[in-house]
């Protein structure tokens, strides 16, 4: 309210009243710009040095991409990341998407279900990938079960096969943030313009055309949020591989932050590392700048 | 609060503004009517649903009702021969943990420390930028917007050793204040984008309309705003909060002897190398170390229900 | 002054609880739970005695790495703690960094030279100059049996390799299962390293792993290695991917399978399960490595803070190699004590045996460091052999492949 009586007052108040919101604007901005595009920057510039176990600025020109694209590691995690990424992603929307608007029918112990719904997210994988891996284990887990009801021939050992076993990193990722993506969908929903609905319903539209030409629609930010949301945490699945099959069976399940992770700080290869992160960065940066920049374009 | 604010908000008169009822006359499912047939279908997938998220939680509370011996001998899926509450009372006081056997007791209090501060701050700034963003534009806004978009993407591992020795400078390494700067640092991207992105659905004329009556910068956002942010504000939260509280890189790399958060002491008490794995007391510390993180979900929960102004207003 | 703070408050020593915290030392190590912690207690209530705090800082996981990380991450902020457990090369490294500070002082007045096997002191040891206390030896080559498989299809413990593939071979037409395993990349070394050891001997065994020697990498003597990790493979049950080591433990001792190879500290496994050493299992060495002990070492190593050593972390460094706590850590540990002139007749006879062998084998030098642990070469290499040995237990590769495989990643690590 001060603002709103000075911002009466003179010049000086205008200027003040004009400037507010870059003010409020400009620490994050500023945070954001020295943590993390200069850290972005000293990453670039380690990628072409010698460091090992701790940085060191002995410039070896691209040795360190070199040895990078001369791994096979590294060819099988960002082959392995495409998979999971996109099975991740569409997955989780898609799940997300279903439940919110089913749990927007003003179902009974709505609270109660979108807890359960939400609680994955709470537990940390350090522990949770323990009991997915004993659910997964043909020998202890679901397969067991089943046959011991009688269905012997049942087999269930993704986790056992190199060929499968990225499937049930994904299974398991799905199941810890697509609630989360469901709550994000349906704070969507809760904040949707009633008002082309209720004239699309006069117009006798069905309850299925009303969703997919109007409501959908509306949630476009919405997707936006979650998309980010999901690419973000497909990027950064650490703790879920190294705790469900530690890059295993053999190198199948690796991926390139397990791979970063471990060069930089296992290996003392740090070079090799920022090298990693850098190639990383410039993927993410190939697909998402696009799609943020059409995002951001269309304006109503 | 979100009733305080509303009421406040209707008392601005910038529109009569309705109170949405609590179990909702609200967004889609306002005009939508779902039948008998069909409701039973929804209930079924809901249930279903259940189902799957609630397996590996039903293999972590077995497990950690029973003797390590039962687990061992190979029954993990089964339900437990001899219920037993001790790895629960293990894990939360006796346990091993480094060299003193404290359980997880002490390191909650070095926990909430870390978050409450973390969490709220995150929140605020990242609702004020959403608001900058959306209803105040200026030029380069989307450069601006795109620039903390894209600072979401940054792997963890890349920043930890240029953040140690920016912090070591300041002279925040090893302390509380140093670990909850560096979460914000790191969380601002996405409050802002959730934020960002749910504002703009919000209608700008009911912010004109507010400017023409003479309404400042921050009355607008606390009147007409805030009270709408409720559902947007839980999944920030929610997110905000689990992330900072289940974070193990920072909150070991960041901190000291007296400042090592739960996730810190739940990892030592699971990762021990050679010792000898007691899974039945890890599941408990791992149920007990999630129950701040559920209940935050819990309450929060309630006020997806309430701050739902943005759809009655226009209503 | 620091040094009348720490004599003010040795002379205190029952009157202040917290009030010594000048003379206080930070500890980060991996030992986190059960009884290797407890163990470590008494480290503390010793140093308690003399007045010195202990302020503990464990991080847990990965055998040490996560450890690592927050280490550089407390380094590069300038805010290190005082002591620091440390494992093999990661004590070259550091003190090539110029990180950790010189012991020579405490080392001699505590005559360490004479009492710490040279195989170990090349690892406490930088450019001639005490840089860490070893706190235990682990040896790696061990071979776990269920005692009651064997006397029921009547084996012998088997002291070559072809004993090893006809008692294998027993327990699996049988219906049991033969090797207790753990598809995870360091078992699948730990294994390799015993295997490589039993295959070419010491001297091979030290010119691929140690001097990295390209001839020998490549080698038909490491094709047969493979061969044999192949022959092994075949052994192991079908769901061993990814299983914990103390797992594949718990199937020896439930009397699910025979053998499981694996380094000292299983041990612990089944002395936990109320088993005993000769009459429910037995612990041998792996066959054709009977003479030799791979091993890797705990050390501490103390971090500069200043230009000396300071009078707390000295009295740290002291306690650490005094015989008393060498002996009772080691007991909990299952390992043995990292020097040779202690008595340990409280040792279990699986403990009495692994003592009475290392201190043979550092006598005839026939103790070399594991590379599975990381004792034999960095952990860049060590890393990339993971990789080879992983790939090729998994059938990825056939033996003349990872052979050549196993050439090229050392190289390319180098």
């Amino acid at each position: 309210m001060a603002q709103t009586t000075s911002g009466r007052g003179g010049s000086g108040g205008d200027w003040l009243r004009d400037a507010l919101p870059r003010l409020v604007l400009s620490p994050s901005f500023a945070i954001v710009l020295i943590f993390v595009y200069g850290f972005i920057l000293f990453t670039f510039v380690l990628s072409f040095t010698d460091s090992r176990i701790l940085p060191s600025f002995g410039f070896v020109g691209w040795e360190n991409y070199q040895k990078l694209f001369g791994l096979r590691a590294w060819g099988i995690a960002v082959k392995n990341l495409a998979i999971f990424g996109s099975l991740y992603i569409v997955i989780c929307c898609a799940i997300g998407l279903l439940l919110a608007i089913l749990l927007d029918q003003k179902i009974r112990a709505e609270g109660f279900i979108r807890t359960i719904y939400l609680y994955p997210m709470a537990l940390s994988f350090i522990v949770t990938g323990t009991a997915w891996k004993w659910f997964l284990d043909p020998g202890i887990g679901l397969q067991a079960v089943v046959r011991s009801w009688g269905w012997e021939s049942f087999t269930f050992d993704w986790i056992k096969n190199s060929e499968m076993a990225i499937y049930t990193i994904v299974i398991a990722a799905v199941w810890q943030t697509s609630g989360f993506v469901m709550a994000m969908f349906l704070a969507g929903l809760r904040g949707i313009d009633t008002e082309m609905m209720k004239a699309a319903q006069i117009d006798g539209a069905s309850t299925f055309a009303l969703y997919r030409r109007i409501v959908i629609p509306q949630l476009r930010p919405a997707f936006m949020s979650a998309f980010v949301v999901l690419a973000h945490m497909a990027i950064k699945s650490y703790d879920l591989v190294i705790a469900l099959t530690g890059g295993g069976p053999g190198t199948a399940t690796e991926l390139p932050a397990t791979f970063m992770y471990s060069y930089t700080f296992t290996r003392n290869q740090m070079g090799i590392g920022a090298a990693s992160a850098v190639i990383m960065l410039m993927t993410i940066a190939a697909i998402m700048v696009p799609f943020i920049y059409s995002e951001l374009r269309e304006k109503k | 609060m979100a009733t305080d604010l509303s009421a406040e908000a209707s008392a601005a008169a910038i529109k009569p503004v309705r109170q949405a009822p609590p179990s909702g006359s609200h967004g889609s499912s306002q005009v939508i009517r779902t039948g008998g047939a069909a409701r039973i279908v929804i209930y079924l997938i809901l249930a279903l649903f259940c189902l799957y998220y609630l397996l590996p939680l039903y293999i972590m509370v077995v497990n950690s009702l029973k003797p390590l011996s039962e687990i061992t001998a190979g029954g993990m899926m089964a339900l437990p021969r001899d219920w037993t509450l001790s790895p629960w009372a293990s894990a939360w006081s006796t346990a091993q943990i480094g060299v003193a056997a404290t359980g997880l007791r002490p390191f909650f209090l070095n926990s909430i420390l870390m978050v409450v501060p973390a969490v709220a701050i995150s929140t605020v700034l990242g609702a004020m930028n959403g608001y900058v963003l959306t209803k105040w534009r200026f030029r380069g806004d989307t450069w601006v917007f795109g620039l903390l978009l894209f600072a979401c993407f940054i792997p963890f591992q890349m920043v930890l050793i240029p953040m140690a020795r920016m912090l070591g400078l300041v002279g925040l390494a090893g302390t509380v204040p140093g670990l909850i700067f560096v979460h914000l640092v790191y969380g601002i991207g996405f409050s802002t984008l959730y934020f960002r992105n749910y504002y703009q659905q919000f209608p700008t004329e009911l912010v004109r309309a507010a400017q023409i009556d003479g309404a400042g910068f921050f009355t607008i956002f606390r009147r007409i705003m805030l009270p709408s942010s409720g559902p947007i504000a839980v999944v920030c939260v929610i997110w905000q909060f689990t992330n900072i509280w289940n974070d193990f890189l920072f909150g070991a790399s960041f901190s000291d002897f007296d400042s090592q958060p739960m996730t810190v002491a739940l990892n030592n008490l699971v990762q021990s190398s050679t010792g000898v794995k007691e899974y039945n007391v890890h599941f408990a510390g791992a149920i007990m170390a999630a129950l701040p993180t559920l209940l935050v979900y819990i309450v929060a929960g309630r006020y997806f229900v309430r701050g739902l102004m943005a759809g009655s207003v226009k209503g | 002054m620091r040094k009348i703070l720490a004599t003010a408050s040795c002379a205190l020593a029952l009157a202040t609880a917290g009030a010594a915290s000048a003379a206080d030392v930070e500890v980060l190590h991996w030992w986190t739970s059960g009884g290797e912690a407890g163990a470590l207690n008494v480290l503390k209530q010793d140093l308690a005695n003399q007045g010195i705090g202990w302020q503990d800082m464990p991080v847990a996981g990965g055998g040490g790495t996560q450890a690592m990380t927050v280490l550089r991450a407390r380094v590069t902020a300038g805010n290190p703690p005082s002591a620091v457990q440390l494992l093999g090369f990661d004590i070259t490294d550091w003190a090539k960094e110029g990180a950790l500070a010189n012991l020579d002082e405490v080392a001699d007045a505590g005559g360490w030279g004479g009492v710490v096997p040279e195989a170990i002191q090349k690892f406490s040891k930088y450019d001639g100059h005490w840089v860490a206390a070893p706190v235990n030896v682990h040896s790696t080559n061990w071979v776990w049996a269920n005692k009651a498989i064997l006397d029921e299809l009547g084996i012998a413990v088997p002291t070559s390799w072809d004993e090893l593939v006809a008692a294998m071979q027993k327990v699996k037409d049988s219906g049991k299962t033969a090797v207790a395993h753990g598809g995870q990349p360091w078992q699948d070394a730990t294994i390799f390293d015993a295997v490589v050891m039993s295959t070419g001997g010491l001297d091979f065994y030290k010119k691929a792993f140690i001097d990295l020697d390209p001839e020998a990498l490549g080698s038909p003597t490491m094709v047969e290695a493979f061969d044999r990790m192949t022959t092994i493979r075949g052994f192991v049950d079908d769901n061993f991917s990814g299983r914990d080591w103390n797992l594949a433990s718990a199937m020896v001792i439930n009397g699910e399978a025979a053998f499981q190879f694996m380094g000292d500290w299983a041990k612990g496994e089944f002395l936990n399960a109320g088993k005993v050493p000769d009459k429910d299992f037995l612990c041998f060495r792996f066959p054709g490595t009977e003479k030799e002990v791979t091993f890797n070492t705990d050390q501490f190593a103390v971090f500069k803070q200043g230009d000396t050593v300071k009078p707390e972390q000295a009295a740290l460094i002291t306690a650490i190699m005094s015989p008393e706590f060498q002996v009772s850590f080691n007991k909990v540990k299952g390992s043995v004590p990292a020097r040779t002139d202690v008595s340990v007749e409280s040792y279990d006879a699986c403990g009495q045996k692994a003592y009475a062998e290392m201190k043979a084998a550092a006598a005839s030098g026939n103790m070399v460091g594991s590379m599975a642990h990381g004792h034999a070469n960095p952990a860049a290499i060590k890393n990339a052999m993971y990789d080879v040995i992983t790939a090729q237990f998994n059938g990825e590769y056939d033996s003349e492949t990872a052979a050549q495989e196993l050439v090229d990643a050392v190289q390319l690590a180098q």
